[in-house]
């Protein structure tokens, strides 16, 4: 039946909540969003079709730039299928720094996200300190590594950069510095009223809903639905280390702060526990230029939920196929049930909860028909022909050639 | 106890601290050793075997011969993204990473630069 004092208005691309082009078309009763679909597309690098044509070396530095902020991540995640189809086993003490690298990145990547949260509900307050205690651990891993983001710090067949003892202290300095924070924060979010007013029963996410949508990470986790890589499928140093799978049954927002949380301390833990059982040896083993011909899947717990990335060699120096799943895809359709029975004034911080990176998901674009509505999927081979017709407006003419070719092989 | 206002006295304390942003250009913050920021080239140790440009992700990094056992480095700031993988990559030690990092120029051809015997670091054409 249809409702009359139904409202439907589109939000975006022009950041409706972070500053990154995705589009909401909400129906709404009043201020409360009955229906609500997210679409994304406005990104689309072509990252995949890019990496098939660089060398797996080249293909580091790329994949590292799908995220700005899990940098690592997905070249971490990258980089294990490559050496799980070359047969590489990294050194003990490249496993412990990938680690390492991997939950300082968490930690830089949740205190963003408090901040960013804070900003959302208009406690401008909290993202200013949490920014400004971020920078503790940005600085470190940028005398780590190198550089703030895109650490660059792996390498097939290990780690390209060894800690010193004055990295280690200064790691040490940082964390201890950040816990403090951490601890206060945990304070503040459990005994300030305003945040626990603005975010409790904000974008429900049931559990039914988290295994029905396939959500992911912290989103997932702050619904009592305790899965985590680093857990279940343990890579990198992590079977090594002792941390605890921080869940919440709050099942909103303000779980996902809890969540979050709860996770930055644990981090801390885990650093300190990599500094100490991290042994010594060589950082990284030679590996060949050429990958056997094979395939793998790589999994890897980044900070907004399972990173996945497919690779296929062929015997080259170059990739067959690259496919990257970054954790918001799995999170979006989460997005949409969220939204769903709450207000139009929700609405950022419920997309901002999950900790979206709408940039890095998008991997294809869809064409969509204003007037009918309809998508349309281009074939390969269409793709071609409309090449060549546009060649031969241009007046250029392959017909012969192709045929002369043709007739060659 | 749950009450509004719980962060009022970190904001009384900051109050007397100074602030946590440096004026930028007139306070520097230095950057860590190690960052990888500006490239600079020794041709005395080139050899011209290119693998530099071969691992470069970008084709920032040209190496052309200027004379026998002679090798000029041309690189493009604009392009290059200072992953520092040409430096890993150079046997021979001939390319290093310095820690310049202020390289905006209004003319993007002013980021093409040529490092030969005569400047080895950081003259811009
Ligand atoms: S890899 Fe080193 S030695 Fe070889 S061409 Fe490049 S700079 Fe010269
Ligand atoms: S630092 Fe990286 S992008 Fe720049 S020239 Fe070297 S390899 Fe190329």
């Amino acid at each position: 039946m249809h409702d009359p004092g139904e409202v439907k208005i589109t939000i975006g691309p022009q950041h409706p909540a972070l500053k990154e082009p995705e589009s909401f078309l909400l129906s709404l009763h009043g201020e409360k969003i009955t229906a609500s679909s997210v679409r994304l597309g406005y990104n689309h690098r072509g990252i995949e079709k890019a990496c098939e044509d660089r060398t797996y070396v080249q293909d580091l530095y790329l994949v590292e730039r799908v995220c700005g902020i899990c940098s690592h991540s997905h070249s971490t995640c990258f980089v294990q299928a490559v050496e799980e189809i070359a047969g590489i086993e990294i050194p003990a003490r490249a496993s412990y720094l990938r680690t390492l690298i991997s939950e300082l990145e968490r930690i830089h990547s949740h205190l963003l996200w408090l901040g960013v949260a804070g900003h959302e509900i208009g406690f401008d307050t909290l993202l200013m300190y949490t920014w400004r205690d971020r920078e503790a651990v940005m600085d470190v891993l940028a005398a780590i590594t190198g550089n703030r983001v895109n650490y660059g710090m792996n390498t097939i067949g290990g780690v390209r950069r060894d800690i010193t003892p004055q990295h280690k202290e200064m790691v040490l300095k940082a964390i201890d510095i950040l816990e403090e924070r951490t601890k206060y924060y945990i304070e503040l979010g459990l005994g300030e009223s305003t945040l626990l007013k603005r975010l409790s029963g904000v974008g429900k996410l049931t559990n039914e809903d988290v295994v029905r949508l396939g959500a992911v990470g912290p989103t997932a986790r702050a619904s009592g639905w305790g899965r985590d890589v680093r857990k279940d499928d343990p890579y990198a140093a992590y079977a090594h280390l002792d941390f605890k799978v921080i869940t919440n049954d709050q099942c909103d927002v303000y779980g996902r702060t809890l969540v979050r949380l709860g996770e930055l301390m644990e981090a801390y833990s885990m650093v300190r526990q990599i500094l100490q059982k991290m042994p010594d040896g060589p950082i990284a083993v030679k590996a060949p230029r050429k990958i056997p011909a094979g395939e793998a899947v790589s999994r890897y717990e980044a900070p907004r939920g399972e990173d996945f990335h497919y690779v296929r060699s062929n015997g080259t120096d170059k990739p067959d196929r690259v496919k990257v799943r970054a954790p918001t895809l799995a999170n979006v359709q989460a997005v949409s049930k969220m939204l769903e029975g709450g207000y139009l004034a929700d609405m950022s911080i419920v997309v901002a909860a999950i900790d979206p990176c709408f940039s890095c998901t998008d991997r294809l674009i869809s064409v969509c028909d204003e007037d009918t509505q309809k998508k349309n999927t281009v074939s390969w081979e269409s793709i071609r022909l409309k090449g060549i017709d546009w060649y031969k407006n241009q007046g250029i003419d392959f017909t012969y050639l192709n045929k002369k070719l043709a007739r060659k092989f | 106890m749950r009450k509004p206002g719980k962060i009022a006295g970190q904001l009384i304390q900051s109050i007397f601290k100074k602030p946590a942003t440096l004026n930028y250009p007139a306070e520097r913050s230095g950057m860590p050793e190690g960052f990888r920021g500006k490239l600079k080239f020794n041709p005395e140790k080139c050899i011209g075997c290119k693998m530099c440009m071969r691992d470069c992700p970008t084709g920032a990094i040209e190496i052309v011969k200027v004379g026998e056992k002679k090798f000029e480095a041309k690189i493009d700031l604009g392009k290059c993204i200072y992953c520092g993988q040409c430096v890993d990559s150079c046997m021979k030690e001939a390319l290093g990473i310095t820690s310049e990092f202020e390289l905006a120029k209004l003319n993007p051809d002013d980021l093409k630069i040529t490092f030969n015997a005569e400047n080895t670091s950081d003259s811009q054409k």
